[in-house]
């Protein structure tokens, strides 16, 4: 038996690989090659997809003149641009109070599992279900957050249906699913490899506790901040389709409708699938990008 | 920090729980309630966590309405067979990434890799035409079988399997592009990097096949990272609403996601239904992860702490 031979094992390689290797090029790879030749066509699924260049493109992108001045060709796609854009401020803040929550129970104190389990559960719950919750929560007549606000003698608005607060709104449900998720976990996690002795040191030296925090605790979990900036990032360019299916219908005047919502209402409801293809590339650069300048930040401020 | 101190910081702590909690508390109050109305005038704030009446009948009532237990099957049997599908392919294309030698092996992986960071949008559109298209190609290599008509003999919304073989409005539709995943064989592989290698080399001295080697040592060895797997998959086929609203127009098709959004316009503004309907299908996600909180945990750190 030859042990050091790279070619050793290609039969059960094959044998192994294939089922999957099939499924890969077929639902994944393929689809990714034949979705940017799509992006350069003209398709409505009935027939035949014809190539038109750069047309899809330049109708995103481009401008044309009019008597008031320059028009955008899809002004659309500017506004739910803004819109996906609009919604990653939910980052900033899941972030920071996912942080102050791993802080607080890596204090080892009493009853912690249980304090973890219930802060979890809403990001694993998460879901038409939770929707169909939320959506009852802000309902103007039946739901919770006006009833409340009329315990106090207060006016409830139209949450989901004003234009100023529907996005907001949203934000505010994505939060009370993401604090305590993912990103409190991989901070707990992260939390357990600050060494104790740097903040002996810094103690010491006479720091008190928020430049304990500052300037050990911080960088240390710079490899933290940087993975689930990364995870979320990619997740929230493309998200916005279920809530917006589910809770909105992107509406008001289309201030909830995300680039990932677009996708799905230019192929499905007006079967422009060429035009929807170029949508979907320009939320993959726009993914592509972005994580190269967290990645080139991550990793020159990092190790 | 004081004791005094300490224990004072469980008053944040127990009040974010409960702003946590709240929604779910109302979930369930209101699925049990007999109101549409989330807090009735004379209630007090309690009344969000326990329940002012006790309607069991609102449950017995959901599964009445519509074709709930339909939608309901329907994510049991996708999601099952999705997790199942990905979890054997995933671990098999795992051993041969990360146990076996052959040329292209890690250009080959580093290409499944680059893929991971592709949105599911991107690729929606040409799944959508490929499942449009299977029947067809089917047709060119087979003939004898008409692909396009074939369709399993159940058609009433008792039927438990009904729409075409292959093709939009199928089970094939909803379940097979499922079954395999970049993401997947990654999370397996990096586990199986962490099973020492002396075991298989010994089985392999022995005479031991790689098929041995695969279902007698790895996959036991390995049981905790399919178990993360399987919990992932199961989670997000249960939960998804895109890809089946694309494929299947047929209404004994539909997945509970989708028939929810059907289940609500049926219901108008009685919301008690609305919640009960949507606390049965939190129901398996709440029993998987109580069985399996552990793994969650684990699988979630795979990226962020092994790299």
């Amino acid at each position: 038996m030859k042990l050091n031979d790279a070619n050793r094992d290609v039969r059960p390689a094959v044998a192994f690989l294939l089922p999957n290797l099939l499924g890969f090029l077929v639902f994944t790879a393929g689809p990714v090659a034949v979705s940017l030749y799509l992006s350069f066509t003209s398709w409505d699924a009935l027939s035949r997809p014809h190539w038109i260049g750069l047309a899809n493109f330049t109708g995103l992108f481009g401008f044309h003149g009019t008597p008031q001045g320059w028009q955008a060709n899809d002004p659309e796609f500017w506004q739910y641009l803004g819109n996906t854009l609009f919604m990653l401020l939910a980052l900033p803040l899941n972030i920071a109070g996912s942080l102050v929550l791993a802080l607080a129970l890596n204090r080892k104190l009493r009853f912690t599992a249980a304090y973890r389990l219930v802060y979890f559960l809403p990001s694993i719950l998460y879901g038409a279900a939770i929707f169909y919750l939320w959506k009852y929560m802000f309902e103007p007549n039946y739901g919770l957050f006006n009833a409340l606000l009329a315990r106090m003698d207060l006016p409830g608005p139209s949450w989901l249906q004003n234009p100023a607060l529907a996005k907001p709104s949203l934000i505010f449900m994505t939060l009370w699913m993401k604090v305590g998720g993912l990103s409190m976990v991989v901070y707990l996690a992260a939390l357990q490899g600050v060494s104790e002795e740097l903040h002996e040191a810094a103690r010491i030296d006479g720091a008190n506790r928020w430049q304990q925090f500052w300037h050990v605790t911080w960088p240390a979990l710079r490899p933290a901040t940087f993975f689930i900036v990364t995870i979320e990032l990619i997740y929230g360019l493309q998200s916005g389709f279920d809530t917006a299916y589910i809770m909105t219908d992107g509406g008001p005047y289309g201030s909830t409708t995300t680039l990932g919502y677009y996708v799905y209402l230019k192929a499905f409801r007006f079967f422009e699938l060429g035009y929807a293809s170029a949508i979907a590339w320009v939320i993959f650069f726009i993914t592509l990008a972005v994580t190269l300048v967290n990645w080139r930040r991550g990793g020159s401020e990092g190790a | 920090m004081k004791p005094t101190l300490r224990t004072l910081l469980h008053l944040p702590l127990i009040l974010f729980g409960l702003t946590m909690a709240l929604p779910l508390g109302l979930m369930f109050t209101t699925a049990l309630g007999s109101a549409r109305m989330a807090l009735q005038p004379g209630d007090s704030l309690w009344h969000i966590f326990i329940p002012r009446d006790w309607n069991w009948g609102n449950f017995a009532e959901v599964w009445t309405r519509v074709t709930f237990l339909r939608y309901y099957l329907n994510s049991l049997i996708v999601a099952f067979f999705t997790t199942t599908g990905q979890v054997l392919t995933s671990a098999c294309a795992a051993y041969a990434f990360a146990r076996l030698r052959w040329p292209g092996r890690d250009r080959l992986f580093l290409l499944y890799l680059a893929t991971m960071m592709v949105p599911a949008t991107t690729t929606l559109i040409p799944n959508f035409a490929v499942i449009r298209l299977i029947p067809a190609w089917l047709q060119a290599m087979c003939p004898f079988v008409d692909w396009m008509g074939l369709r399993y003999l159940g058609t009433g919304p008792d039927a438990t399997a009904v729409g075409r073989f292959v093709g939009v409005d199928s089970y094939f539709a909803l379940i097979v592009p499922g079954m395999f995943s970049a993401y997947g064989t990654f999370l397996l592989r990096q586990f199986l990097l962490s099973i020492p290698r002396e075991l298989d080399e010994a089985a392999r001295i022995d005479g031991a096949t790689h098929w041995q080697i695969f279902s007698r040592i790895i996959l036991p060895l390995a049981k905790p990272g399919l178990a993360t797997l399987a919990i992932f998959t199961f989670m997000g086929a249960w939960s998804n609403l895109l890809w089946p609203l694309v494929v299947t127009n047929l209404e004994q098709l539909r997945v509970l996601p989708i028939g929810l959004q059907q289940f609500q316009q049926a219901s108008g503004a009685q919301w008690q239904y609305v919640m009960a309907g949507s606390l049965l299908m939190l129901l398996p996600v709440l029993g998987i992860f109580l069985a399996g909180q552990r793994y969650f945990v684990s699988g979630m750190l795979v990226g962020a702490v092994k790299g």
